[in-house]
């Protein structure tokens, strides 16, 4: 049996205004520009590919199944500047055919700073699920798929999930294949589902590459490539930023063509099928244990973290952040919590990064700075208002404290 | 085929200030590192004693005097003449109107100019001239190679009267040194050699664009070839200074005061890094025709007692103003290249450029702002002075990067165009 998993990634920050050590309103985030990506994105990728996807699943009578992870800053981003994007989305859900994934609310590293972070945003984000789609997720995934061993431990502990997933990298699985199901050490029911990143990759990087040997790659190829996993494993994990449809890989690369005769190519072999995590999860007992002690992701040839931590800068925002956390809450003050919340999406620590600097590369397309440097200033500008708010909040709670304290009762 | 360059160059440090003579120097060296022949004609406001029959230089000031590097392909022809491409401060005069007979080469030598140039020049650049074409006499050469304006008028003489190709390599247009008052004197030399060049090498794409909008000369002739920097030129020898007393962070302006260079933005954006920090003192070193102007601005703008104006700087004191710096600011209104900034990097001193440089468009490790906007430019000042890990990436990464302009790629570059000129392989 050869189950095809597609799972889309969906997720836009709250981009930051710029904002000078000169300025000192609370308004850190640039609405404009936040509305105009997400209309654009809507109207390149998003709509045109929920509306292929529903006439795909209509047209396949539930054969056809596909899953989304939608982060909770992009789904409010969208209520606001893109309902119609919504609209759909909540359209595939009613199908029957689409499952969503849980993950943290705002796209945040939050696993590796706050334990109680963590928590509540993975909690914020289930209950916007079931808010607008009506199911509760079963799986888990991480920001950027950050995962070890004890992201799995503390997913299990949590409760509530079948699955977790993870990048299927070299280094963890050696000579294994990730077409298989594995279990993470020292967890009793959590399943570990591995992307295939090369077959990944060839839909979300390779497509639209002339130099690729493989191009142009079409439907019945890449069919053929699934075709041969049938004996050799359970699944194929294709894990993809929902983007690579018309946004990244634009429409003129044929890249919604091939999605749309995708479907048909892969049932055309009898044992093929189209499965959702959580169905994967159920379908297949897991072969053996995947040992990750250090913590992995889905980025770059490294597939570590480096992206968003591998600098001084990066380091330095990011501990300055999570530093606020006690003051922030005991502020009581919500805009402020989530203007803090707003701050810990991953993206903002994505554009300091150095790493490909010298050659421009894949980041530099996504950043909206024109240096690491100008990111890094914004942001500890925002930082530094900030964490002036909290003390003037700290400063009003002590003194409104006083005031009550000296009325009579 | 091994080309043999006329090159038409500068004085080189440290007996003038500024880009001109750095670069010169750089390239010249790094082109006998390559193994080209060049003779330099080198303009000399000195005497110089030759050697009898030798044409080698004698005695000097200095240790490190140039005539005495040891070059291989390249031999100085050292010439009298007092050309300086800059002025000093107060040093504004009317250009005389002697006139020598290159008339026939199609300059109009009673031209009126007004300049930020020194007394005489349009005589100087003439007898200048005249004296590289009687050199050129007794030398055997392939190519022409002019540095700047001043030479201009003799590369284009030498070219009409000997048949050679010409190259003139932009270090700055009028455009850079005078904003929008231009000198026509100045303006029509440069335009005529541009027009009249086989090849036009551009320091930047910056350049390059003001050439092809500003001089109508056509896209396909002009090259950039990006500056490099000389690995002697860092100091690794002592500690820190204790001046001012450390707790003070020191920014620094090290170049000439004039309008290119853009003192009075460095001084509005320090008022108001004053405003948010006041433990920052400021340092502009260099002499120039606004000198007492930005001296009166800061005393103006209520932060006298924290600039300090050190006036021209050479030698070990130079080291020792990059050695006290917290970061190195060249908030320039027009700056072709901008070699200053890859050396105080080389000085571990971070860098704060302006993006109207052909630096910006080269280099990554850098802050940038538009020279006007000291909201920005004092912003990023104040983050570099605050954020520790940022002025460590900034010194560390920008260090790297700064060693990674070379001249012997420059000068490679340089050979290529000679070729291309030449039609040779």
């Amino acid at each position: 049996m050869a189950s095809v998993c597609f799972y889309f990634q969906v997720h836009q920050p709250y981009r930051l205004r710029h904002y000078t050590i000169f300025d000192n309103g609370p308004d850190y985030f640039d609405d404009n520009k936040n509305a105009q990506v997400c209309r654009k994105v809507a109207h390149k990728c998003y709509l045109p590919t929920n509306r292929l996807l529903l006439e795909l699943i209509k047209a396949h009578e539930g054969r056809f199944k596909v899953s989304f992870s939608i982060t909770g800053v992009v789904l409010e981003q969208f209520r606001n500047y893109a309902p119609e994007v919504l609209a759909t989305f909540q359209e595939l859900a009613a199908t029957g055919c689409v499952e969503f994934l849980a993950e943290t609310y705002y796209h945040s590293l939050s696993f590796l700073y706050s334990p109680s972070e963590f928590a509540a945003q993975v909690q914020a984000h289930k209950e916007l699920i079931r808010e607008l789609f009506g199911q509760t997720p079963q799986v888990f995934r991480n920001t950027e798929l950050v995962y070890s061993n004890a992201v799995a431990e503390t997913i299990e502990r949590t409760g509530g999930f079948k699955a977790i997933l993870a990048e299927g990298a070299d280094h963890i699985l050696g000579y294994r294949s990730p077409n298989y199901i594995y279990r993470p050490p020292n967890t009793q029911n959590l399943k570990l589902l591995l992307k295939n990143y090369r077959l990944s990759d060839d839909i979300a990087f390779r497509f639209s590459n002339p130099h690729w040997s493989e191009w142009p790659m079409r439907a019945p190829k890449f069919a053929q490539w699934i075709n041969a996993v049938n004996g050799n494993g359970f699944t194929v994990n294709l894990f993809v930023d929902y983007e690579t449809f018309g946004e990244h890989q634009w429409e003129d690369t044929g890249i919604f063509d091939f999605l749309r005769c995708l479907p048909e190519e892969v049932l055309k072999h009898p044992d093929n099928n189209f499965m959702t995590p959580s169905e994967v999860a159920d379908a297949y007992e897991s072969v053996d244990i995947v040992d990750v002690p250090r913590l992995m992701s889905w980025a770059d040839t490294e597939r570590d973290l480096s992206a968003w931590l591998g600098n001084a800068m990066q380091q330095n925002a990011i501990t300055q952040l999570y530093s606020l956390e006690r003051a922030v809450k005991r502020s009581d003050d919500p805009d402020l919590l989530e203007d803090w919340r707003k701050l810990q999406t991953s993206d903002h620590f994505y554009y300091m990064c150095t790493k490909w600097f010298a050659d421009g590369d894949v980041h530099k397309y996504f950043n909206p700075y024109n240096s690491p440097y100008d990111s890094y200033i914004n942001f500890m500008n925002v930082l530094d208002n900030l964490s002036m708010r909290c003390r003037a909040g700290r400063h009003r709670h002590q003194s409104q404290g006083s005031i009550t304290t000296l009325l009579p009762a | 085929m091994r080309i043999r360059t006329l090159m038409l160059g500068w004085e080189f440090p440290p007996y003038i200030s500024g880009g001109l003579g750095t670069a010169c120097f750089g390239l010249t060296k790094a082109m006998d590192r390559l193994g080209m022949p060049v003779t330099f004609v080198l303009p000399r406001a000195k005497p110089i004693r030759l050697v009898a029959g030798t044409g080698e230089p004698v005695g000097s000031e200095s240790a490190d005097d140039p005539l005495h590097y040891a070059f291989r392909h390249v031999r100085l022809r050292p010439v009298g003449a007092a050309l300086t491409p800059y002025a000093s401060a107060g040093m504004v005069g009317v250009a005389s109107r002697h006139a020598s007979g290159l008339d026939r080469f199609g300059l109009d030598l009673e031209a009126d100019s007004h300049a930020i140039y020194g007394p005489d020049m349009v005589a100087e650049v003439h007898r200048y001239a005249e004296k590289v074409l009687q050199i050129a006499e007794t030398e055997e050469f392939d190519i022409i190679h002019a540095h700047d304006w001043m030479t201009y008028p003799a590369g284009v003489a030498l070219a009409a009267h000997s048949g050679k190709p010409l190259v003139i390599h932009v270090h700055s247009t009028e455009f850079d040194r005078s904003g929008e008052h231009v000198n026509q004197y100045v303006y029509d030399i440069e335009r005529h050699a541009m027009h009249v060049a086989n090849r036009i090498i551009a320091v930047s794409n910056y350049t390059r664009n003001i050439i092809i909008s500003r001089y109508g000369v056509s896209p396909e002739k002009v090259e950039v070839v990006y500056n490099g920097v000389d690995g002697h030129g860092a100091y690794n020898g002592g500690g820190r200074q204790a001046w001012p007393a450390k707790t003070d962070k020191v920014v620094l302006f090290l170049g000439r005061i004039t309008m290119q260079k853009g003192p009075e933005y460095f001084l509005y954006a320090a008022k108001k890094v004053l405003e948010k920090m006041n433990n920052v003192k400021f340092i502009m070193a260099g002499d120039g025709d606004l000198l007492y102007g930005s001296i009166e601005l800061a005393a103006h703008l209520g932060i006298g007692h924290q600039v300090f104006f050190t006036r021209f700087l050479r030698g070990d004191d130079v080291h020792k103003a990059y050695q006290m710096a917290d970061l190195y600011v060249m908030p320039s209104v027009s700056e072709p290249f901008g070699i200053a900034p890859l050396e105080a990097l080389q000085h571990d001193v971070p860098v704060l450029v302006s993006k109207q440089s052909g630096i910006a468009e080269a280099f990554r490790n850098a802050l940038k702002v538009d020279f006007w906007d000291i909201n920005e430019m004092a912003n990023k000042m104040i983050a570099v002075l605050r954020h520790p890990p940022l002025h460590e990436m900034l010194r560390v990464e920008g260090r790297k990067e700064a060693f990674r302009f070379r001249w012997e790629d420059s000068a490679a570059r340089v050979n290529e165009i000679y070729h291309a000129t030449l039609g040779v392989a």
